[in-house]
This record gives C-alpha cells, structure tokens and sequence, in this order.
C-alpha cells in the first residue's frame, strides 16, 4: 500500500518548502520529494540581500531554516527522485526510484539546473578547470587567471567575487550588453584587474587534461581570440528539468510548465511554483510567493474535489 | 565511528597508515553545497565498516587542497593503502556515499 498525502510536493527548493509550510499550515498533509539536497539553488549563494525583511542571510542558512520551518510544522521530507505522475481517478500516483504516493494534489517545484555550454570537454573538466559555483571553487584560483562566461546577475556577482582572489578575470559574454543590475555592472567596471570581451561566442575549450584555455570569436569581425585560463566559471543561466511531466502538464518551448501567477497547470490537480514554471522574474522571493500561492491553490482544489 | 578531522599533523599518520580504505571529506565553511554534504558524510561515519571517514578543512588546510590538486569542493577521495583511488565531486546522498566508500 502507497503513503497518501493530501499534497505531494516535488523538489526541496524554495519554493516546494514554502508550499509545504503554507499546506502544513493549511491543516493539510505535506510530503516533499527531492533528488539531492534540500534549498535547491540558493545554496550556492554565500549571501543573499534582496530578501524582503531579511537584510542579509547566507544561502545555506536560509534553506535550513526554510527546512527546519516545514518539517517543525510536520512536513515530511523524503530524499527519492520522481519519475512519473499519474492521475487514477481524482488521485494523483506518484512513483518514485524508492515506492508510491497517492496525493490528493501534486505541486511541482523542481526547479532549473545550471545550463551547460554544451561545448566538448566541459563535462570531462569539471573539477580540472571548469566550475558552475564561483563562490564554492574560487579561492582555488588564487592568483590565477580565470573566466566567467556570462551577462546575468550571477556571471557579474560571480567575477565581482572571482576579482578579489584572481589576477585577472575576463567576463565573457556573447551580446554587447549585459543583462545584470547596473550596480552590480558598475562595481565590476571599477574593478582593474577585470576585463569585459562582449559579443563573442566561444569557440573551444583548449587543454589536454585539464582546461588551459579558450578560444572566441568576435560575432562582427568574426576574429579568432585565444586566451589563456586556468579557471572558467560557466553562468550562462539555468535550464528547467521537467521533461519526464511532458505528458502530464503542457510545457513551453523552454520546458518550463505552463501557468500563470495563479500557478494553475493544464491538469487539474497538478500545480507549480518556482523558477520551472514560465515567469518573468525568477528570484527567491517569487519562489517564495509561488509556493504560498501554489499550496493555498491545491488546498482549495482538494474541498472541491 | 565519529568522522576524524584531518589535520597537516595527522593526515598521513590516519590516512597514510591506514589499513582499512579511507573516505575524506574535503569542505569549506563557505561552501553551501559541503554544508549540506557534510552531515551525510557524519551519518555515513557512524555506519561504517570496513572503512574510516575523515574529513580536511581546506580553508584552514589550503596547502592540503593544493597538494591533491582539488580545485571543486565538496569533494570526497576514497584513499586505499594512502593513495586515491576514486574522487567524487558535488552534492550526493547518502546511498551514493556509501557505494563511494566500497567502491
């Protein structure tokens, strides 16, 4: 016989951890699924400052208190990957790698992942040159020349944070424009030992073993740049993982689950909250306020079932 | 057992003269992803037969992180007869630190 729920959250980001507070607190039953680790993305964050009432926390104190918060109020955090969703009747089957769930309402929160550049040897080199967390790996490159590739508030926070270790960092984007905080953007051009190389693509990744270069191009010259590195930090932005719901809720063109502000999904009974739904702006705070709204919406769609 | 803190006084006496394979826990205070790992590696301690798990500081032992060439934390090196022999790097449960530790 499989656990039931009235609410089955999957993944322990938060986003899921706030929908399983707001559920709990709804009277309701809450069981969170997650893969990993719980906090999801902002664990990498050493500190966050653009939390309302909060003026600074570090990442990871935030998702353990966000943790602590859900399971005090009797959530239930189980560490098994979802692999499939399936309505039978006005139940909602969740299968995972390690048993069942029926859940009277789904929500899922499964978050992004970092997207890779998807050039040869990125994979094979991380760990010899190549990382996705400037703040976990940077002070390995003491000294050392390194890269970030990227325009977004990460890539900029990430080499305003690389600069202060590193001899040099470049900032390697591929529009003339960055799309990071223009305090953030002013900070880095302050910065000497920073240089900016817009509107490129990269081109290679040298190296035998482990990275010791790249090469881009100049989009409007189309010349050819080496440039010698020992570290390349890859912020390119994040890609949602949602394809195994394909069949169970309509996606964009980007994978993310379609909704609107009221995290409603094309299936009834199936919610979303979090940066995997389609949104506009993805930061903790809206992360947040998905998982209130998608928690409150799935227990108002239980007394209706 | 408890997870033994590695130190540059004792790491080749603990890991280096071990004759039972060795799991290191390489972590930094600053790095959200150890912080999370970390407990797992304790819950692994506790449970382990057959091998021992210790763990380095590399904010405190950066020459240490040099010296293995660690440039993504966390990383665990499994060390057999004082020699890596595997090395994993990021996040992974339990489960997956266990199948590490015998493999």
């Amino acid at each position: 016989m499989s656990k039931e729920y009235d609410v089955v959250i999957v993944g322990a980001g938060t986003a899921g951890l706030s929908a399983a507070i707001y559920t709990q607190r709804s009277g309701k039953s809450a069981l969170v699924l997650e893969r990993l680790s719980y906090g999801g993305q902002i664990i990498n964050t050493p500190e966050v400052a653009n939390y309302p009432g909060i003026a600074k926390i570090s990442g990871f104190d935030f998702a353990q208190g966000l943790y602590d918060q859900a399971t005090a109020l009797g959530a239930e955090v189980v560490f098994e990957e979802v692999l499939s969703v399936e309505r039978d009747g006005s139940d909602q089957i969740v299968t995972t790698d390690g048993g069942t769930y029926k859940a009277g309402a789904v929500i899922l929160a499964t978050g992004a992942k970092n997207r890779p550049l998807g050039m040869e040897h990125e994979e094979e080199w991380v760990g010899s040159g190549i990382s996705y967390c400037a703040t976990c790996d940077g002070m390995f490159f003491k000294g050392k020349e390194v890269a970030v590739a990227g325009g977004g508030n990460t890539a900029l926070e990430d080499a305003i944070f690389l600069s202060d270790y590193c001899s040099k960092v470049y900032l390697i984007h591929r529009r003339n424009e960055l799309r990071g905080e223009k305090h953030l953007q002013e900070v880095l051009r302050a910065k000497e030992n920073v240089e900016f190389v817009l509107n490129v693509t990269m081109e290679e990744l040298l190296g035998t073993d482990s990275l010791s270069g790249i090469v881009v191009k100049d989009k409007e010259s189309g010349q050819l740049r080496q440039i010698d590195l020992s570290g390349l930090f890859i912020a390119i932005g994040q890609m949602p993982d949602n394809s195994r719901f394909a069949g169970l809720v309509s996606l964009d063109e980007g994978g993310y689950v379609k909704a609107g502000e009221d995290c409603t999904t094309s299936a009834s009974g199936i919610f979303v909250a979090g940066d995997t739904r389609t949104k506009a702006v993805r930061q903790l705070t809206t992360a947040a306020a998905d998982g209130a709204v998608a928690a409150l919406a799935a227990c108002a769609y239980l007394q209706t079932r | 057992m408890a997870v033994i803190e590695l130190t540059n006084a004792n790491f080749d006496e603990v890991v280096g003269s071990s004759d039972v394979p060795v799991l290191v826990d390489f972590w930094a205070p600053w790095c959200g992803p150890c912080r999370m790992l970390s407990p797992v590696v304790e819950e692994v301690a506790e449970e382990a037969e057959g091998f021992k798990v210790g763990k380095v500081n590399v904010e405190e032992f950066e020459d240490m992180a040099m010296k293995f060439g660690i440039s993504n934390i966390p990383c665990l090196i499994l060390f057999k007869e004082g020699k890596e022999a595997a090395r994993s790097l990021g996040f992974i449960k339990k489960e997956q630190v266990l199948e590490f530790a015998k493999s």
